[in-house]
């Protein structure tokens, strides 16, 4: 620890004279910030991407994994005494915290989108709705099942794993994706950055053997291609940043915030504060790069 | 100051170099002579540790190269002042900066020595050209920036790799000149030269000795010069 910050501080500390004895690079440094500012702006979706999917993922798991539905479909003149019948089981099962059944109007509510407003709910055969929200335990659904079954023919317990299993299943492997692309993302800046730096070297070889020739340390030869590629990805970094974070920022969003998984990518809160990581990070990567590439020539070197 | 013992080296083939001992007392003034080819400018590097040998040993100021890590070699040329044939410089900055170079890539401020920076343009006649860029300059001009670069350090030992191979007699005779000063200042200087006129004009002025490199070997040249 303690010898990252010597290096940090004689790195800060570095004077500009440094800097001058390596000829200034036009063409290829813009190239260096612009592929840094490249990846920067996907490092900033993948984040998105990631932070999205994993709130999805937790969302389904928590939510959902506490409520469940029972039908009671029966003929009309058994149906109140059935789901009477229902809900004493229920106040005797484990686990449930609270069971209650819907009333007309909220059916009629949950229909409307089908059969529109003026729909006679009386007139038809319409199963009754048991919504049931279970406790932090959770409830034993086969046990149940099997009560239900006993006692109640027509109701059927719907806990919801068979279709959110797999949804939560994706979100979280969608996640998991998203943080791979977040590491290949720092790979690929690692790789560009030493081949970059590779070049760099290779085409100032006279400078170094110059400077070598006059005494010049290791360290003082690789302190000025350090310095100026940490300083590009830094900056690229920074402008790809702000750049996808303004791209997030003007996503269109809508609905309520389970409606939709594209509609719901981006931040929310304190996570707008994670992309401000990118660019420290992408310098720390160039840094690293370079100090490696930087070392590896010099010591090829007389 | 630098000790050759029984050192050899060889490029891939047979031995360029071999049983070379060699002794460069503080105060000294030697030229190192011989035909094209002969292995002098192996020997130079040799001399200020750009090739180790591939047998004997070379030691500097007591230390043998072998012991030496890439930062001892960096302090070594420091204390080891360096002039070839073809210098090289660093030709985006001028010649002034160029000079001071070893100064900055030590740590040492530039504005301290600016002074000395002054005094030693005007030793060797640069202080009119010293905003000028290497690639303006002629011949004789980068030969004696790279001997002021060189000395800037305050050096031990000055080596000077054929320094005059690209200049004309009147000028080859001024820089001689300035390393005979420097001698006169107390540097050990070794001078590798095939010009063998210019080694009898300066053995007037500086007691010199003359080794010459013949079938791999050095010997001391006698009175024949």
């Amino acid at each position: 620890m303690k010898s990252v910050s010597s290096i940090l501080a004689r790195f800060l500390h570095s004077d500009a004279q440094a800097d001058r004895v390596v000829p200034p690079s036009g063409f290829t440094a813009q190239l260096t910030l612009f592929a840094a500012g490249a990846m920067a702006f996907l490092a900033v979706f993948a984040l998105a991407l990631s932070l999205a999917a994993g709130r999805l993922a937790e969302q389904w798991g928590n939510e959902l994994a506490r409520s469940a539905t029972i039908r009671i479909a029966a003929p009309a003149e058994q149906q109140q005494a059935q789901t009477d019948a229902a809900l004493h089981i229920l106040e005797t099962t484990r686990g449930v915290a609270q069971a209650r059944a819907l009333t007309n109007e909220e059916q009629a509510a949950l229909l409307a989108p089908w059969f529109g407003a003026e729909l006679e709910l009386d007139t038809l055969p319409v199963p009754r709705l048991i919504e049931v929200i279970e406790t932090s335990e959770g409830m034993d659904a086969a046990g149940l099942r099997l009560r239900l079954s006993a006692e109640v023919p027509g109701a059927v317990l719907d806990d919801h794993s068979r279709w959110r299993a797999p949804l939560v299943k994706a979100a979280s492997r969608l996640r998991l994706l998203g943080w791979a692309s977040i590491i290949l993302i720092a790979a690929i800046t690692a790789a560009m950055v030493t081949l970059a730096a590779n070049a760099a070297l290779a085409a100032n070889a006279q400078v170094i053997a110059v400077l070598r020739l006059v005494g010049a340390t290791d360290n003082y030869i690789a302190q000025a291609f350090i310095r100026r590629f940490t300083l590009r990805a830094l900056i690229g970094a920074a402008a790809g940043m702000v750049l996808g974070m303004i791209a997030v920022l003007f996503l269109p969003r809508g609905g309520d915030e389970t409606a939709s998984f594209l509609t719901g990518l981006g931040f929310q809160g304190v996570h707008w504060l994670l992309p401000l990581l990118i660019p420290p990070l992408a310098a720390g990567v160039a840094f690293v790069a370079t100090r490696m590439a930087a070392r590896r020539t010099l010591e090829g070197l007389s | 100051m630098i000790e050759l013992e029984n050192v050899a080296y060889s490029y891939g083939g047979g031995e360029l170099l071999s049983d070379i001992s060699l002794k460069l007392a503080p105060g000294s003034f030697h030229f190192l002579t011989g035909p094209s080819g002969s292995g002098k400018t192996t020997l130079m590097k040799l001399c200020y540790g750009a090739l180790l040998p591939t047998a004997g040993h070379v030691k500097f100021f007591n230390t043998d190269v072998r012991a030496l890590t890439r930062d001892d070699v960096a302090m070594l040329r420091r204390r080891v002042g360096v002039v070839h044939q073809d210098c090289q410089f660093l030709d985006h900055l001028p010649v002034s900066e160029n000079i001071a170079l070893p100064l900055h890539v030590s740590g040492r401020s530039a504005e301290a020595q600016g002074e000395d920076l002054g005094d030693l343009l005007n030793w060797v006649g640069l202080t009119e050209r010293a905003g000028a860029l290497p690639a303006e300059l002629s011949g004789g001009e980068r030969q004696r920036a790279a001997l002021a670069r060189a000395v800037i350090m305050s050096p031990d030992v000055v080596l000077a790799d054929e320094p005059t191979g690209k200049v004309d007699w009147e000028m080859s005779q001024r820089l001689l000149r300035l390393l005979i000063e420097l001698n006169r200042m107390g540097k050990t200087v070794l001078v590798a030269t095939h010009d063998l006129s210019l080694i009898r004009a300066t053995k007037a002025h500086v007691q010199a000795r003359v080794l010459r490199i013949a079938s791999r070997r050095i010997q001391l040249a006698g009175a024949d010069l």
